[in-house]
């Protein structure tokens, strides 16, 4: 796992092709560290947009109007979760929890966490990704 | 004379600006050539006045909040660094009704000190239970714990005291210490707030908790969506090897303790014990049967304690002070203090540490303020996606484990996730589906296709189609899954589901006090 997060954190996602290198360091077969990748969430096999953006489904900010907030990204991108946006810019992803619960609802750009976030705020956030 | 003025680093303050608040009072004071140090501390769990800024006065600690990026030269205008009046100015902290209601225990530092410095910590009474437990045999320090009648708080409940005590017995040339800071509950973040806030006290409690049971390693295993925990976690075991409270010879004592993070790569299931060991192994993730017991059998086949992060974090004021002393608050078999999380729909979110006892309704109202948008709170659901749906009717249940488990309910984690009235609670035991089906390991037969069963089902009732018989299904359904699971996520999934249908039937197309 410490390697898998290390590729990622280099590359932003872990290419099919390191399987077997990943199998030799290892001693593992290539079937179970594709087994190993797929299982966990976070490892994505397919390079991402420049920016990911996570809105979180979890109960607390489904309390707060998530649902709302979901509906609003995903037109205003034009894309499902787990795809990335025609220009690259932004990859859509859902995650369950970021421990922001009281300042429902939340999202993640890459690596910082928003909380209290209407479409005013998620509005100026996409625009920020796009830009940069 | 320097001011010391303190803005926290904990995600949630800097989800609402705190980064942006702390470098616009470095700028500031710059500009208007102040002597100020700025000192970035956890969260004091106020989450509605974060950014929430403090200045040491002679009187003690003065707070703003909530403190917006801009609002910083208006306070520096007036004069806040000598307390001066503001719309913001809150007071004296220690003042503050919230946490002068509460009792920190567990949370006693966060929020007080600079989590990453060992001399603030030693200056709080950190480290006293360490030194005690040094002067300790293995089982007295067993004893302590378990005196204390402390509970594994992750949710399970399991007596602290009677797992290291197993762990201990079981001979082998090598055991673990395993944190598990997989804290994947919606509604909870009290882990988050303590590896962000207080980091040394879990460092601690995994030290102590190492001398108890003769394991010379420790590991964290910290969820991925937690990046900021990551940064301060390392910084301050990083300064605890410097100070010679980690490592060959802990405090001169020829004893060892090591201590590394290890990330996980969110999956929820990975907070079930047994697969959280198989994760810290590099294996996928998937549920182990019991027996044997991680404490005879766990990391790599050696006996390992896990425990959450809070219950380790305990640890060091249970030997500080004593189990009796830690056994005196609290109710019936739940001992001492629980961090609860409000969450949701609730006015006044954050960290309310009190003993067992207190009840829902105190914590939503008196503390909540109700809730958020003004609408009555109709539903809450305590303890985790797999926690019960509890109606107005419960709000006066004391927290404490058995009277939960007497209304099939769990306290879990503590986490209370608060819902108004516009809530459907049909969507949401869908939800609860739903969201086993995408976290199941696949081990088990019943969460693995139950739960995607279950969200069909559920679409089905919603539409109304067959809805008697579906009804009769989802109950069935839930039947299996209940006594068939493996653990805790396949077997608990219908307490939310359930839980919904029995208190919220009209939303499920029955009559009020229909059983379906």
């Amino acid at each position: 796992m410490p390697l898998l997060h290390a590729i990622q954190d280099d590359l932003g996602y872990v290419p099919e092709g390191s399987y077997p290198s990943i199998a030799k360091a290892l001693n593992l077969s290539v079937a179970e560290v594709h087994g190993v990748v797929t299982f966990y969430h976070h490892f994505r096999t397919h390079a991402p947009g420049r920016h990911i953006l996570q809105i979180c489904r979890a109960e607390s900010c489904q309390a707060m109007g998530s649902e709302a907030l979901e509906a609003h990204v995903k037109k205003t991108l034009g894309v499902d979760y787990h795809e990335t946006t025609k220009d690259g810019a932004i990859t859509l992803e859902a995650v369950y929890c970021l421990g922001n619960c009281a300042c429902s609802p939340s999202i993640m750009i890459d690596e910082q966490v928003c909380g209290r976030v209407d479409t005013v705020r998620i509005n100026e956030i996409i625009a920020e990704a796009k830009g940069a | 004379m320097t001011t010391i003025v303190y803005v926290p680093r904990d995600s949630s303050a800097l989800s609402l600006g705190a980064h942006q608040v702390a470098k616009n009072v470095q700028a500031e004071a710059a500009k208007r050539g102040l002597d100020v140090k700025v000192v970035r501390n956890g969260s004091r769990g106020m989450f509605w006045l974060e950014t929430m800024v403090e200045v040491v006065t002679p009187k003690g600690r003065v707070a703003y909040g909530p403190v917006m990026p801009k609002d910083v030269s208006s306070l520096f205008d007036a004069d806040f660094i000598n307390a001066g009046a503001h719309p913001l100015n809150l007071g004296l902290t220690d003042e503050i009704e919230w946490l002068k209601k509460q009792e920190r225990l567990t949370f006693a530092r966060v929020g007080i000190t600079d989590p990453v410095s060992v001399e603030d910590y030693l200056a709080h009474d950190g480290y006293q239970g360490l030194k005690n437990a040094l002067k300790l045999s293995a089982a007295d320090i067993v004893k302590e714990v378990t005196d204390s009648g402390l509970r594994g708080r992750g949710g399970a409940a399991f007596p602290t005291g009677i797992k290291w005590n197993t762990v201990l017995n079981a001979p082998a040339d090598q055991k673990y210490i395993v944190c598990n800071a997989d804290e994947g509950d919606s509604g909870t973040y009290s882990d988050r707030m303590i590896m962000e806030g207080d980091p040394l006290v879990l460092v601690e409690g995994m030290t102590i908790a190492g001398l108890a049971v003769g394991a010379n390693q420790g590991y964290i295993y910290l969820r991925s969506e937690y990046p900021d925990a990551l940064v301060t976690l390392n910084e301050a075991i990083a300064n605890a090897y410097k100070a010679g409270y980690l490592g060959a010879n802990i405090c001169g004592s020829g004893k060892q303790f090591d201590l590394e993070v290890r990330r996980a790569a969110g999956a929820y299931v990975c907070g079930e014990e047994t697969s959280l060991l198989e994760s810290l192994e590099g294996k996928r993730g998937i549920v182990r049967f019991k027996p044997p017991l991680p404490a005879i059998e766990g990391l790599f086949g050696k006996p390992t304690v896990v425990n959450n992060v809070i219950s380790l974090a305990t640890v060091p004021i249970v030997l500080d002070k004593g189990g009796k002393y830690y056994q005196d608050f609290g109710m019936g078999r739940s001992r001492g203090t629980l961090p609860i999380q409000l969450a949701g729909n609730v006015k006044q979110c954050g960290l309310v540490e009190k003993a067992f006892g207190v009840t829902l309704r105190e914590l939503l109202y008196d503390f909540g303020g109700g809730s958020a948008s003004g609408k009555p709170i109709r539903a809450v659901q305590v303890g985790g996606p797999l926690g019960s749906y509890l109606p107005e009717s419960q709000f006066d249940t004391p927290l404490d484990y058995e009277k939960f488990t007497e209304i099939w309910a769990v306290l879990g984690h503590g986490g209370i996730v608060a819902f108004d009235e516009s809530v459907d609670m049909a969507k949401m035991a869908r939800y609860a589906f739903e969201f086993c089906a995408i976290e199941s390991c696949g081990k088990c037969t019943p969460c693995r296709i139950g739960s995607t069963r279950g969200v069909e089902v559920m679409d089905k009732i919603i539409e109304g189609k067959d809805h008697a018989k579906n009804m009769e299904l989802v109950r069935d359904l839930s039947d299996t899954m209940l006594n068939g699971s493996l653990c805790a996520l396949g077997g608990m999934t219908p307490y939310p589901v359930l839980s919904a249908i029995n208190h919220f039937p009209e939303d499920f197309g029955l009559k009020k006090g229909q059983v379906a």
